[in-house]
């Protein structure tokens, strides 16, 4: 049996080796690379960030991100967004009243969370709801976050496919949106690739299902 | 029942020389501690929530055996890895994150030049930047503190709370708030310090210096650390990770 292989997409965004050496300990051929054709190919996408919203969707836009997304989905192949590489899925981004688009896959406003202490960082719990499978047999278990937006609201129209959408939940604060199980369409607000075992287990899981 | 919430993390800290682990009684009379690499592995293994390197080698050799290093254990450990020693610019930044460090460490290079810290947070995020402040008590600053360079052997002329309020509104999204008057000594972590930078900053605060048994840890937490920090307690073997997060639990605090 082959090991599928997983591209994790450079947008020049942070640090981007602790991603690939998690994806190929959870059994993936990994591929760092910003090349659209790749990235088109791949059994699976990995898209990573850290940072502002407005820089992450830039350097994106550069890699022509949105539309290599859009596309993956369009034929079903699994895409895997990861802190701000799960932000810039949802509409929008508003930090300090600038409000930037976001890639538009998710209904949804990316905000800042009201904490008396920001960022968020550190090992949180997490709520996923019934029939998870990203979430399967890690109850109970912490990941590592970091980050000062987040959506607050998960609102998506009872028509779309998003309202068939697996939620989970974490707080600071305030209740926001940790993770998203969407068909093709995943997506964390915690880094699992620094999660130790829970996320070592999270990712091998995703890296199974490809 | 497992407690729900952001937990207090508990961080090994690793001064790392020539690919060493060293670590000295205020800084001073170096002993070696071992691999970091291997000891790395074994605190994660300990449940460290977060691991700090402190590169203190100023030579260019010297660097590329601290990039090494983090790039040889971000292979190996999957927690966050912070990074530190000798920043100065960008671009330094941008190296360690290249060879595998989450955040990456400022001191010195923030005092001589602050609008390094407002660059690196624009081009990477306030999360990647940790403002390390090393504080003594000074009764000539406003807040009592004053920051210290060269491990604590100079006085930069800057009130140290003042100080962690201009990192964290230049964008550094967490302080390492190391006492030097208690680094070392073993008798607890300074609380007055850890307070007073509590009540003029909102970003996390690691408490830093005095830690020497495994109840010193909850009054740090009480005094408003998000997270605590310790070098030769962990090293030496005298506390266990394990063991201060089952005192802090016992306390009443959150941990993972």
């Amino acid at each position: 049996m082959t090991s599928p292989t997983v591209v994790v997409l450079d947008h020049g965004s942070g640090n981007l080796r602790s991603a690939e050496r998690a994806l190929a300990r959870a059994g993936a051929t990994v591929t760092v690379t910003a090349c659209y054709d790749d990235a088109l190919q791949a059994d699976g996408l990995v898209v990573p960030g850290v940072g502002a919203f407005a820089a992450c969707m830039a350097g994106m836009r550069q890699v022509r991100g949105p539309e290599l997304v859009g596309r993956r989905l369009a034929g079903g192949r699994p895409v895997l967004g990861i802190c701000v590489g799960m932000q810039v899925l949802f509409d929008s981004g508003d930090e300090h009243g600038v409000v930037t688009d976001g890639c538009g896959e998710w209904p949804g406003t990316v905000e800042r969370l009201a904490a008396d202490v920001l960022p968020h960082m550190g090992w949180n719990t997490v709520t996923s709801p019934e029939g998870s499978r990203l979430f399967a047999g890690l109850t109970g278990e912490r990941f590592y976050f970091v980050h000062s937006y987040a959506v607050r609201r998960w609102q998506p129209p009872p028509s779309e496919p998003t309202a068939a959408a697996l939620v989970t939940w974490a707080e600071h604060g305030e209740p926001f949106v940790a993770a998203v199980e969407n068909g093709p369409l995943s997506a964390t607000q915690f880094h699992p690739e620094k999660s130790g075992d829970a996320g070592a287990e999270l990712l091998r899981t995703w890296v199974t299902s490809l | 029942m497992t407690s729900t919430g952001l937990a207090v993390r508990v961080i090994p800290f690793l001064d790392v020389d020539a690919g060493r682990v060293v670590k000295g009684v205020n800084f001073t009379g170096l002993r070696d501690a071992g691999d970091p690499v291997e000891m790395a592995t074994v605190y994660d293994a300990e449940g460290a929530d977060e691991l700090t390197f402190l590169g203190v080698s100023a030579s260019a050799q010297g660097r590329e055996t601290t990039y090494d290093v983090v790039r040889r254990t971000a292979e190996q450990v999957f927690i966050p890895l912070t990074v530190g020693g000798g920043v100065r610019t960008v671009e330094d930044v941008d190296r360690l994150l290249r060879c595998g460090a989450d955040k990456v460490g400022i001191n010195t290079g923030a005092i001589e030049r602050p609008d390094v810290v407002t660059d690196i947070a624009t081009r990477f995020g306030s999360q990647v930047l940790v403002l390390s402040v090393d504080a003594r008590r000074a009764v000539d600053q406003p807040s009592g503190f004053e920051v210290t360079t060269h491990g604590g052997r100079r006085a930069a002329g800057l009130d140290a709370v003042a100080w962690a309020a201009e990192g964290a509104r230049r964008g550094a999204g967490e302080i390492l708030l190391n006492s030097m008057d208690a680094d070392g000594t073993g008798a607890g972590f300074d609380l007055e310090l850890v307070a007073a930078v509590r009540a003029a900053v909102d970003v996390p605060i690691v408490a830093s210096g005095g830690a020497g048994t495994v109840e010193d840890f909850a009054p740090a937490v009480a005094a408003g650390a998000d997270a605590v920090l310790a070098a030769s307690v962990f090293h030496f073997g005298r506390l266990r990770i394990g063991d201060v997060k089952d005192a802090l639990r016992t306390a009443g605090v959150t941990v993972r």
